[in-house]
């Protein structure tokens, strides 16, 4: 059943939803979260289609924000509300609200959506594109318990993943993190059997890739190995590559549909690692929603590396956050102050004499946010040195504060690290 | 294992489990289950990337097949019975770990075929040894399958790798028997080796009893002989016994239902809460609930059993039980069972529970429900309450699963009338519309080695010293009282509840 509102107000918006329900047949509420979709006339249609279907794992009210603020000085000055409801038929046991919010009442969104909120269930706010710079403080982020940004849907992506980790608040999540679950699932099963200790890695994906960069911070942070990246045709990630003592664990998948996993010793396996709709994107981060906490300490752990490299590649690691800006060490522990995770980024072994990094593989004279060339990764496959060269001689040529990924440093510049002896037997 | 993967973190909850590389043996892989539940599960399961990369099916059959015919014929089932969508690639990399040993269980060429199988796919697909023996076969042929996996040293693994059996009901036909095929299969596998598949522990709604009554702290309180009058549970088929007249003449619905199914929502109902939710915790209350039952003294007037007659159901004729194929006219198998059983312990004295289940009923319909007392006292006038019920919470296993909650409410208008309405909980409404089924589920579970949702042996056993009696005192006192297919029953059962002044539900 659809209901057209012109000039409306909330409270008329409300008592249609409850008229479709009972018109519908089935008054009682079923859905469990409230969806907020913050878009425009040009995206609404296909960020619903991607909602709508997500709903069928989880019936939600979707609420789409449409801001129609207006072009000219006139139309800036009026304010009106239009909606549009939708129950049942294809929605499901969802309900929908388009609202379109037109001329000043387009800065005023949590106004009309605020009253639209179903009681005592959590709120999600999604922007597929165009998402606030701090979405925590955002007037429809504070309303949400979580906050749904797209790093790949930017201008900028790398440079927007520094802003999320600057201003990461819990409960923000991203989908380029969302994307990689099956890729850091299949990775963790394989490093679940025994295995030799892993000594670097390298992440293969096509350029202005955000997803790729998150998995190779996830990895260099759990692993405390360097990781380097290299620019592929695509689509998405095409390989990840674990070098270990006893060979290299590989999975490759270069059609976005079939992967390989090659272990050392045993034969090559197929899974399959579909790209996934953005509809199943959005289930999934609807699937829990409390804070996600990996995803907070790998885009902080990315915050030494990423903010260093978009903001002045030649200030000194960590200045950002750290107190004791300068100190070689700042950056290793400037940007998480837990102590035992400090503890856990102690290199696993020593390492290789150069381990690639995955800054000074970048440009180094890489502007502000905004300069020339979007994304800076999609230069370090064709940076010297090939990836994955831990141990190579040929050491890259690092920008002064640059470091490797991972945090693995030639030893003797790491004051007090309990050193291998100290770690827990991998 | 994992503790020691950097990549695995409590705090990372995204990461679903997948199984470690393995594969699954299935014997009588032409069989219904097999096609309409295994063979799809697994898809599903791979589909959902819950299966190791490399994971490998073996099927094994009295068939001339091929693997390319095996492969056919999963194909067929999975576009049949699949939960979800096709999907060429998903198709593509679990197919190529499918293979095919033709032979009888007798036959040792048959299994040495079986151990070089294993052997090529531990080589081509990296299943590390571990492997799950999946005996979806009557169980006369058991001691048989078992026997032939130990001569041919299949049911050890070499190293730390695994070898589990998966067993389906019904696990012996009295104590005697059931500890016999326990003696036998221990023999062979290590009782924590060994998955007895009850796949109404699989489902979501069993498993949600647990969450209902551990994790909210409404329920808990009043789940107890201060305020609980009675529990039913009720397991109700519409249909008929089917093909399967060999199988269940002889057998008949208590030591077909009962014995497992209703016992073990009987045990999830009323047990204490465990320390955890590790396996071993939940069989040490589920034991100690079920140690606890007692049967009722005067076995003749609290138990009932019944037997379905030609009728009319949902529109369609119907057979009687004695007119079925492969039945003999003077069969006294019982296609109804309804049991009163009391739990002795401090929550439960005084609170019986009502087990009854039946093919030819009504409709088709699993539920637990538990109905409390009435107030203990009134201000309204008892013409106000006429209507009114007693509050009951119906937990729904099957289908239309959910929850219930039954409470007065006053009519609408100037008198004061109070009648029984329902507050409903639908888990198609409030979570995913395909949840996932049962067998992917315990399927899942057996590769990963988690026994949580699989009846231990001890329990089977616990079930047979609470129904043997029954049985016997059925086989010495006369037969089962024939019902009307389509309908909610004997009268006999009706009067067994009239008796204690209450009345069944109608589900």
């Amino acid at each position: 059943m659809n209901i057209d509102l012109t000039d409306t107000t909330s409270s008329q918006i409300n008592s249609s939803l409850v008229k479709a329900r009972r018109a519908a047949g089935s008054p009682a509420v079923g859905m469990v979260l409230t969806l907020i979709i913050v878009t425009d006339e040009g995206n609404h249609y296909d960020a619903l289609k991607s909602a709508s279907q997500a709903s069928q794992e989880h019936p939600s009210r979707i609420l789409v924000v449409i801001k129609r603020p207006g072009r000219s000085p006139r139309d800036r000055k009026l304010a009106r509300l239009d909606a549009e409801v939708r129950v049942g038929g294809e929605t499901g046991t969802s309900e929908t609200v388009l609202l379109r919010l037109h001329g000043e009442l387009a800065h005023h969104a949590h106004s009309v959506v605020l009253p639209l909120l179903l009681p005592d269930t959590p709120v999600v706010v999604w922007w597929p594109e165009d998402a606030p710079a701090h979405p925590n403080e955002d007037l429809l982020g504070k309303l949400a318990a979580r906050r749904i940004t797209d790093a790949s849907a930017t201008e900028d992506p790398v440079s927007t993943l520094a802003l999320r980790a600057e201003t990461y608040t819990p409960g923000d999540t991203d989908l380029a993190w969302t994307r990689i679950t099956p890729w850091r699932s299949v990775l963790a099963a394989a490093l679940d059997q025994r295995h030799a200790p892993v000594e670097s890695a390298v992440v293969e994906g096509e350029a202005y890739n955000p997803s790729s960069e998150l998995l190779a911070l996830w990895l260099a942070d759990r692993l405390k190995v360097p990781v380097a990246r290299k620019v592929s045709a695509g689509p998405g990630l095409t390989a990840v590559r674990l070098t270990t003592g006893e060979g290299e664990i590989c999975l490759h998948r270069a059609d976005g549909s079939l992967a390989a996993l090659k272990m050392p010793g045993q034969p090559d396996r197929h899974v399959a690692l579909q790209r996934r709709e953005t509809s199943e994107l959005i289930a999934e981060e609807l699937r829990r929603l409390d804070p996600d906490e990996a995803f907070a300490a790998t885009v902080r752990f990315g915050a030494g590396r990423l903010g260093k490299q978009t903001i002045q590649p030649d200030t000194p690691n960590g200045a950002r956050t750290a107190p004791a800006p300068g100190a070689p060490a700042a950056g290793r522990t400037a940007p998480r102050p837990e102590p035992k995770q400090e503890s856990k980024r102690e290199p696993e072994k020593p390492p290789a004499p150069a381990p690639r990094a995955l800054e000074s593989a970048r440009p180094a004279p890489q502007g502000p946010s905004g300069s020339p060339g979007p994304s800076g990764s999609k230069q370090s496959s064709g940076g010297p040195g090939s990836p994955g060269t831990a141990g190579a001689p040929t050491p890259p040529p690092p920008p002064p504060g640059a470091r490797p990924l991972g945090g693995t440093q030639p030893p003797g510049t790491d004051p007090g690290g309990p050193g291998p002896a100290g770690r827990p037997a991998p | 294992m994992s503790s020691s993967n950097p990549l695995r973190d409590v705090s990372d909850r995204r990461l679903p489990r997948i199984a470690g590389p393995s594969g699954l043996v299935i014997f009588g892989v032409t069989g219904d289950l097999s096609r309409k539940k295994l063979m799809p599960a697994v898809y599903d399961l791979a589909n959902r990337g819950l299966l190791p990369p490399g994971f490998s099916l073996v099927g094994f059959a009295r068939r001339e097949w091929e693997d390319q015919d095996f492969c056919q014929v999963v194909h067929d089932a999975i576009k049949e019975n699949a939960r979800t969508p096709f999907r060429e690639e998903v198709w593509q990399q679990l197919s190529q770990g499918f293979r095919f040993v033709p032979g009888t269980f007798d036959d040792d060429d048959a299994f040495r075929k079986l151990k070089a199988t294993i052997n090529e796919l531990d080589k081509a697909r990296g299943t590390g040894g571990n492997f799950a023996f999946y005996l979806s076969v009557p169980p006369k042929f058991f001691p048989t399958v078992v026997q032939q996996l130990k001569e041919h040293g299949l049911s050890e693994g070499q190293g730390d790798s695994w070898r589990r059996a998966v067993i389906e009901k019904p696990f012996g036909h009295d104590l005697e028997s059931a500890r016999e095929l326990n003696h036998i299969i221990h023999q062979v596998f290590k009782p924590g080796d060994v998955f007895r598949i009850d796949h109404y522990l699989g489902k979501e709604t069993v498993q949600n009893i647990l969450a209902l009554r551990f994790a909210n702290t409404m329920f808990e309180p009043i789940w107890n002989r201060s305020y609980v009058d009675h529990v039913q549970i009720t397991m109700a088929e519409d249909i008929g016994i089917g093909g399967r007249a060999g199988y269940y003449d002889g057998i008949g619905a208590a030591r077909d239902v009962i014995q497992n199914h209703l016992l073990q929502l009987l045990a999830l109902t009323a047990m204490e809460e465990p320390s955890s939710f590790d396996a071993k915790a939940l069989v040490t209350e589920k034991l100690k609930v079920l140690k606890a039952v007692q049967l009722p003294g005067d076995l003749g007037a609290h138990t009932v059993r019944g037997q379905y007659t030609h009728g009319w159901q949902g529109g369609e004729e119907v057979l009687g039980y004695c007119e079925e194929e492969g039945i003999s006219s003077d069969s006294r198998t019982d296609t109804y069972a309804a049991i009163k059983l009391s739990i002795d312990n401090r929550r439960w004295a005084g609170v019986p529970f009502y087990l009854r289940t039946g093919k030819r009923l009504g409709r088709r319909v699993t539920e637990i429900a538990v109905v409390f007392q009435r107030a203990p006292y009134s201000p309204f006038d008892t013409t106000d309450t006429h209507e009114l019920g007693q509050n009951a919470l119906v937990i729904r296993v099957q289908p239309d699963e959910g929850v219930t909650i039954r409470f007065g409410s006053k009519v609408p208008g100037t008198s004061m009338e109070i009648r029984d309405v329902t507050m409903d909980f639908a888990y198609g409404e409030s979570f995913t519309t395909s949840s996932p089924e049962a067998y992917e589920r315990l399927l899942l579970d057996v590769l990963l080695g988690d026994a949580n949702l699989f009846p231990r042996h001890q329990e089977v056993e616990e079930s047979w010293r609470i129904l043997d009696p029954v049985e016997e005192y059925w086989d010495t006192h006369g037969k089962p009282e024939g019902y009307t297919a389509g309908t909610w029953g004997p009268r006999a059962a009706d009067e067994m509840l009239a008796r204690d002044g209450r009345s069944w539900r109608r589900p």
